[in-house]
């Protein structure tokens, strides 16, 4: 296969490719437990579409740690959202909480990308109409700048520094079939 | 989406969305807040101008837990009973700035009418004989969930369809969605003109109903409709329950845990006894609950988004 770095047919270039992703998902995990100090009352909450199979991953290197699951469930935003309103409409996806349910848990939002902010905000949003968490963090597999909001990762997969015309896009095995994070 | 007037204006896709989006709408009524900011500063206008408990309190429960401002005007009680004609009061509610307008009239074809006058969304609530598209999707929303796809699965219609806009839309959603359709009423209420449109649309008609029951998978009771009736349509109550009812004997005849739907109000006794309207496989209660979450998704296609 040609080296996408050199390929012409190719204008984007991979920056994570599945071994890095498996690292940094390591990384985080243990970030997060260390953090944490094990992986009691710890709710991994996967934002749509891509952060769900990051936090079931997570979970899993968690999981295999401590040797004990970790609660994961997935949150979706989209009502939430302060563009509703300039785009065609969205479709929902589920908000699946763990049995346990959040109140009093550290809760992890856990994402592919941070770039504005906008998404973690409306999350935050989400989670107050949804119980009280003791602490929220935020876990991302790629932060690219660009915040139009005061908000920050706790836990950064990869910090990217990119041009605000450039596209970064994460792929997931789960969802696209293979594990890379390019830029274009 | 603009408006919803009409099953028919809904394709198959378009269904298919609404149902996913109710699912995820579903899952809202199960927490402690029920509130989702999808619709804030949207106003929404449930206009009846004829009684209705369900649809009129799911369309209001809808609309203010996507955090619309709703108001509810009815006939009784508005200019409408001082002369004030239908365009004048849509148009001066509308001058209020409403966004979306929930409408149920006694008249055929009302919401169409006023969907031409208007900016706002317009959702029909039932107009007159002809349709009541989120009962019909409700209905189809609950099979589903209880017969996975509706794919080849049969469903008998029973009762007054004459007088039965459930039964139009109804009929209309199914076929679209897969599902064998057999509707079945009394000569005297069965809608004159349909054997042509059973044999375009797809669907079977028959007079007997104990022939159907053992063979679908699902029944749909309708209210027999006495407002609408000014002829006399069966010789009395008890001969109709005898002839149409879904009986304790009926009840017999079907398949076990068939789902039981009926659209309410129900005339306990006329056309659904009380052992089959309060049997484990009556699926009244839960429609309600799926309406609620039918309507929440049929506000948000309509309203959240760019306008169209």
């Amino acid at each position: 296969m040609a080296d996408p770095d050199t390929d012409p047919t190719r204008s984007d270039r991979t920056v994570l490719d599945a071994r890095d992703i498996s690292r940094a998902l390591t990384r985080i995990s243990h970030e997060l437990l260390e953090r944490n100090k094990g992986a009691t009352d710890l709710v991994l909450l996967g934002l749509h579409t891509r952060g769900v199979p990051l936090a079931r991953r997570i979970a899993e290197k968690i999981a295999a740690v401590e040797g004990a699951p970790v609660a994961v469930g997935e949150l979706d935003v989209t009502m939430y959202r302060d563009d509703l309103r300039s785009q065609p409409t969205r479709r929902a996806h589920k908000t699946a909480l763990p049995a346990g349910g959040i109140d009093r848990k550290v809760v992890v939002l856990v994402d592919d990308v941070l770039f504005s902010g906008r998404t973690i905000r409306a999350a935050l949003d989400a989670l107050a109409d949804l119980g009280r968490p003791s602490a929220v963090r935020l876990a991302v597999l790629v932060d690219r700048g660009h915040r139009e909001l005061p908000i920050r990762a706790d836990h950064v997969g990869k910090n990217l520094p990119s041009a605000l015309a450039e596209r970064v896009s994460v792929r997931l095995a789960e969802v696209d079939g293979t594990d890379e994070v390019t830029i274009s | 989406m603009k408006h919803l007037l009409s099953i028919d204006d809904l394709s198959t896709d378009e269904i298919g969305q609404l149902f996913e989006t109710a699912a995820d709408m579903h899952d809202v009524q199960k927490r402690e807040v029920k509130k989702l900011p999808a619709l804030r500063g949207r106003t929404v206008v449930n206009m009846f101008f004829e009684d209705s408990t369900r649809t009129r309190s799911s369309f209001e429960i809808a609309g203010k837990w996507l955090s619309a401002d709703v108001i509810n005007v009815s006939a009784k009680g508005s200019s409408t009973s001082k002369g004030e004609s239908l365009r004048d009061t849509v148009l001066t509610v509308c001058a209020m700035g409403v966004d979306g307008l929930v409408i149920r009239h006694p008249a055929s074809g009302a919401a169409l009418q006023v969907s031409q006058w208007v900016d706002a969304s317009v959702v029909n609530a039932g107009d007159g004989m002809h349709e009541h598209p989120t009962q019909a999707l409700l209905d189809a929303y609950t099979l589903q969930r209880h017969l996975g796809s509706l794919e080849g699965r049969h469903v008998a219609i029973i009762g007054d369809l004459t007088h039965s806009r459930v039964f139009r839309s109804n009929v209309q959603c199914l076929t679209k969605l897969g599902a064998r359709v057999t509707v079945v009423a009394p000569p005297t209420l069965m809608p004159s003109g349909i054997a042509s449109w059973s044999a375009a649309a797809g669907f079977e008609t028959s007079y007997d109903v104990d022939a159907v029951l053992p063979e679908a998978d699902a029944v749909m009771m309708l209210r027999v409709q006495r407002e609408r009736m000014s002829g006399a349509f069966f010789p009395s109550p008890r001969e109709y329950t005898v002839g149409y009812g879904l009986t304790r004997n009926r009840l017999a005849l079907l398949k076990p845990d068939v789902p039981i739907c009926h659209p309410g109000p129900m005339n306990r006794g006329l056309e659904i006894a009380a052992d089959a309207a309060d049997a484990t496989q009556s699926v009244v209660l839960e429609q309600v609950s799926s309406g609620l979450a039918i309507r929440m998704a049929v506000l948000y296609h309509l309203l959240a988004g760019e306008e169209a």
